[in-house]
């Protein structure tokens, strides 16, 4: 080999280590939750603070748990994709972030509805920090056995929908 | 002597300005010192998932905020370094530390530096070689050297 070829594959190395490098987003952390167990919390529901909202209910079907507020602007942009989602009949459930109650129940009407079948209100932000939560909105997949399969974090747009998100709840749909 | 001591004063005045950092103007109460101190270090070694480059001494997000909350909660409930660290790694992953820890995902971090170095030294030593090697072969041969030795001669001669 020329020794003048050196550089040159030096550079080239240089180049693709930017290319992927810079072609990462450096806002998506990996979710040390994916392969777990969804964290306990108990909260009220929203629209009904006499019943509760708990990891438990999480079990038993394949779950998107949507990671919402009403001051959050980007909620807004896939608001629409949450209420298509639920009329195709997946199972979404509401963590309500931060938020006050007659903000996010007025958000959900001006939306067009609350996709949601239940929706846990987490005024504090605790069990937003149990799920590691740091930009909304955030969308998990769980498993029927209630274990994270899967961690979005911002907008679900529809590339993400169609491509990653019902192919894995099919697939998920099918485990036992 | 007075500027080390103003030195001094500003240094911690800085420091403890973070302890207030919760609620604005009401300073946080610690059992002892011991306490506050690790309550002070951790304050600067996690990071504010939201605003990636701030430790959440620093930062204003309200993430930021809850997180401080529950770290002072943690010191009073008497709480370590390793399990505060465990707490947040847990939840938002080795990013969250500003050393994160040393597991199979980090080894490149953390040891990439020293395997740089040790090529660039290995580079060095290669270029260092090579250049010995061109200097040590200006042997001539036999012929060559006659001839030098010849003109040499006639320089010698001609004085």
């Amino acid at each position: 080999m020329n020794r003048h070829m050196i550089p040159l594959i030096v550079f080239a190395a240089l180049l693709l280590l930017f290319w992927v490098g810079l072609g990462l987003n450096p806002k998506i952390i990996p979710s040390p939750l994916i392969g777990k167990e969804a964290p306990k919390f108990e909260l009220p529901e929203l629209h009904d603070p006499q019943k509760i909202v708990n990891n438990e209910m999480l079990k038993g079907q394949v779950t998107l748990f949507n990671v919402f507020a009403s001051w959050c602007v980007s909620c807004r942009a896939e608001h629409h994709h949450l209420l298509k989602l639920q009329r195709q009949g997946f199972h979404l459930v509401g963590l309500n972030y931060k938020d006050e109650k007659q903000d996010a129940l007025m958000y959900l009407r001006q939306l067009g509805g609350d996709p949601y079948a239940m929706i846990a209100f987490d005024y504090k932000g605790n069990v937003g920090i149990e799920w590691g939560v740091y930009g909304t909105p955030e969308t998990f997949v769980l498993d029927k056995k209630g274990i994270v399969r899967y961690k979005h974090t911002g907008p679900l747009y529809r590339e993400v929908i169609e491509n990653e998100l019902i192919p894995l709840i099919r697939e998920l749909e099918q485990e036992s | 002597m007075k500027m080390m001591i103003g030195i001094v004063i500003a240094m911690s005045l800085l420091m403890s300005s973070s302890v207030y950092a919760l609620k604005a103007g009401v300073p946080l109460e610690f059992k002892d010192e011991e306490q506050e101190e690790l309550y002070n270090d951790m304050l600067h070694e996690l990071r504010c998932t939201v605003c990636q480059n701030q430790s959440i001494a620093g930062s204003n997000a309200s993430l930021a905020d809850d997180l401080r909350g529950n770290l002072y909660k943690m010191v009073k409930d008497g709480a370590d370094e390793g399990e505060i660290k465990k707490f947040m790694v847990d939840r938002y992953g080795d990013f969250v530390l500003y050393r994160p820890n040393f597991n199979p995902s980090t080894y490149l971090l953390w040891i990439g530096p020293f395997l740089l170095l040790l090529l660039g030294v290995v580079v060095l030593r290669l270029n260092v070689r090579s250049r010995n090697k061109i200097n040590n072969s200006s042997d001539l041969t036999t012929e060559e050297s006659e001839l030098l030795a010849k003109c040499l001669d006639s320089k010698k001669e001609k004085k």
